[in-house]
């Protein structure tokens, strides 16, 4: 079953100050896309309507056809899991359990061995077994991390959101959690939607970039597409060299454009 | 579905072991987690029956413990056991309905404070800085100083202290789901109307009689003397009505310990389900607190004990809970009515003498990391 998702004129705002404008586009199944834009451009806050963890003021999310928006959010989480960036947690729980957490949108009450089997499953696929007695606030942030995308994969939804999933890591985790990505995007034939800030990164790994600027999408497609010179001084306002390493562009940061330079 | 994880796609050859049936040792490790935590629900349940036994047979007359359980028995199956008459009426009349009332009201707390604390995500939460109990004490202290109340007859005191708290509460509620009822909006309003209705409290002790003063101090202290089989009654009803319409919400009560964004992506309607357990729990505190007054450690402080020994899975955490905090209050009681007898220390001034040390010592030796380790 192939799941193609659709976002239909997104629009959120705070009383009269738009975050999100008309926000529309498409992406095939099986791809790994990351939105990138500046801070306050709005991708953290796509990333959160899409979910309706905050609900949109206007605009539809389709995922093969289904309108996601006049669905229960039980039923919707069945189609879209949600990876935050950290997850607070005031009472001590578990690595097994917070992961089993995930299953709630196909269980019942008293929950089954199954269930359990899927999460032992993810454990061992995200390689983070001999944690799973441990208590999540006590893991690092590379580990809290793994833990909070295997709980969104034991959701068995075909369209995976990542908010910031790199934010918190040294280079050598994040390179970690970017590959368990594109293993579950390439091997499992889910499609994850995630901002980043790295553009390095994003370019990196990305089948498609989605640009934000101000609550619009200014540019879209292929990493060589979106990643270049002049997209990066219009949208980010620094001056940065692109070059391209193993058909990737790669970006170095060169100063800064302040107003009325061009 | 059963296949590999990912709808029968072969997904990673990692994991070798899972088809085989062969369990790793962190599956063992967690089986017997799994086995520890029913059994330590089990335990605790057992231990309160024996120790409502042992508590029964405390008092001026004699009774065996035997007697005290053959006297309750005997009761249900009149055939088969045989008590004296004295003794089966001492027991069932008297120890029996205090004891009775001590767990329910425990177990009611316990369970409370436990399910306020998951949709609060706040460790201080309790029936207590909700300003329930404020708005019982407040519908006391009219009934005592002002003569009015809002239910006439045998009720006249209780009956006002039950209809304050659960307006206190739903105005909380209230003023929550207007505002959006996020965890610190609840908190925020529940603590400003605590101070509020506290103080019109004291503002009427003002103007009592020594009469009137003694009790509402009294009520304050907190007792179970006010239990009597038809009080028992109605506490039994509205716990049968409430424990297992908060049971039914374990699953979303783990989840939304993580955060409202993560519970809401997982399928919770988090302000939905924030909003049902005020509303049942709070029907729960008020019936409670209008009987016994204010036993203020009990809510607070069993769900944390839980949490030490087993940790935070609601569906045996709540259980668990309100079996620790019946516990602690007949344990407490118990103690409070032989310590000096026959002067009766009240309930809830024992229940923190008691409860404290005890709770500390589980801090100091709980193997299980708290949210303040």
């Amino acid at each position: 079953m192939m799941i193609k998702l659709q976002a239909l004129d997104l629009t959120f705002g705070y009383g009269s100050h738009p975050i999100l404008s008309n926000v529309s586009f498409e992406i095939a199944p099986s791809r790994l896309v990351t939105v990138v834009g500046p801070n306050g451009s709005g991708k953290s806050t796509l990333i959160r309507c899409m979910d309706r963890i905050i609900s949109p003021k206007m605009g539809r999310i389709l995922i093969d056809r289904k309108d996601l928006t006049e669905m229960t959010r039980m039923d919707m989480a069945r189609y879209l899991s949600y990876v935050p960036q950290s997850s607070v947690r005031v009472f001590p729980t578990n690595v097994f359990d917070t992961i089993l957490m995930g299953r709630r949108p196909h269980i019942g009450w008293t929950g089954s061995v199954m269930d359990e089997e899927k999460v032992w499953d993810v454990l061992r696929l995200l390689d983070i077994e001999h944690l799973a007695m441990n208590n999540f606030d006590e893991l690092s942030g590379g580990q809290q991390q793994k833990v909070l995308i295997a709980r969104a994969l034991v959701q068995e939804a075909q369209v995976m959101l990542l908010d910031e999933p790199t934010s918190n890591l040294d280079i050598w985790h994040q390179l970690d959690v970017m590959n368990i990505i594109r293993g579950v995007v390439k091997k499992g034939g889910i499609t994850a939607v995630m901002a980043l800030h790295d553009l390095n990164l994003a370019s990196a790994y990305s089948d498609r970039i989605i640009m934000m600027n101000g609550g619009r999408i200014v540019a879209a497609g292929d990493p060589s597409a979106v990643i270049t010179e002049e997209n990066i001084a219009s949208v980010y306002r620094v001056e940065a060299a692109v070059k391209t390493m193993s058909d990737r562009p790669v970006i170095l940061p060169l100063r800064q454009i302040r107003e009325g330079q061009v | 579905m059963t296949g590999s994880f990912f709808r029968g796609r072969p997904f990673t050859g990692q994991s070798k072991s899972r088809r085989t049936g062969k369990r790793s040792r962190m599956q063992w490790s967690h089986d017997r987690f799994k086995l520890f935590r029913s059994a330590f629900v089990v335990a605790a349940v057992a231990v309160l029956l024996l120790l409502t036994g042992f508590i029964i047979t405390l008092g001026p007359l004699n009774i065996s413990v035997s007697d005290a359980y053959f006297a309750i028995l005997a009761r249900f199956y009149p055939g088969y056991f045989q008590v004296e008459e004295l003794t089966s009426r001492v027991v069932w009349n008297i120890r029996f309905p205090r004891i009775m009332g001590g767990i329910m009201a425990g177990f009611g707390l316990g369970i409370c404070g436990c399910v306020m604390q998951a949709v609060l995500k706040n460790p201080l939460a309790s029936p207590f800085t909700l300003g329930i109990t404020a708005g019982a004490q407040f519908g006391i202290s009219v009934a005592a100083v002002v003569g009015f109340s809002l239910i006439g007859g045998p009720y006249f005191i209780i009956g006002n202290a039950f209809i304050c708290a659960l307006l206190c509460s739903l105005l909380i509620v209230a003023l929550a789901a207007i505002k959006g009822a996020s965890s610190e909006n609840l908190v925020l309003a529940g603590i400003a109307v605590n101070y509020f209705f506290t103080s019109i409290s004291q503002l009427l002790k003002y103007f009592a009689s020594d009469e009137q003063l003694r009790l509402m101090t009294n009520w304050g202290m907190g007792d179970l003397a006010a239990f009597s089989w038809a009080n028992s009654k109605i506490l039994l009803g509205v716990f049968i009505l409430c424990f297992p319409l908060l049971m039914s919400t374990s699953w979303d009560l783990n989840i939304m310990t993580a955060g409202d964004a993560a519970a809401k992506s997982i399928g919770v309607e988090a302000e939905r389900v924030r909003i049902f357990i005020m509303v049942i729990s709070s029907l729960l505190v008020a019936t409670i607190v209008c009987f016994v007054g204010t036993i203020a450690f009990v809510g607070l402080v069993a769900p944390h004990m839980a949490r030490m020994v087993i940790g935070g899975d609601h569906r045996f955490l709540i259980p668990a809970s309100g079996a620790l905090g019946a516990l602690v209050l007949i344990s407490a009681d118990a103690v409070g009515m032989n310590l000096i007898a026959p002067t009766i220390i009240p309930t809830g001034i024992m229940t923190s003498i008691v409860g404290v040390p005890f709770f500390m010592y589980l801090m100091m030796k709980g193997k299980r990391k708290e949210f303040w380790a």
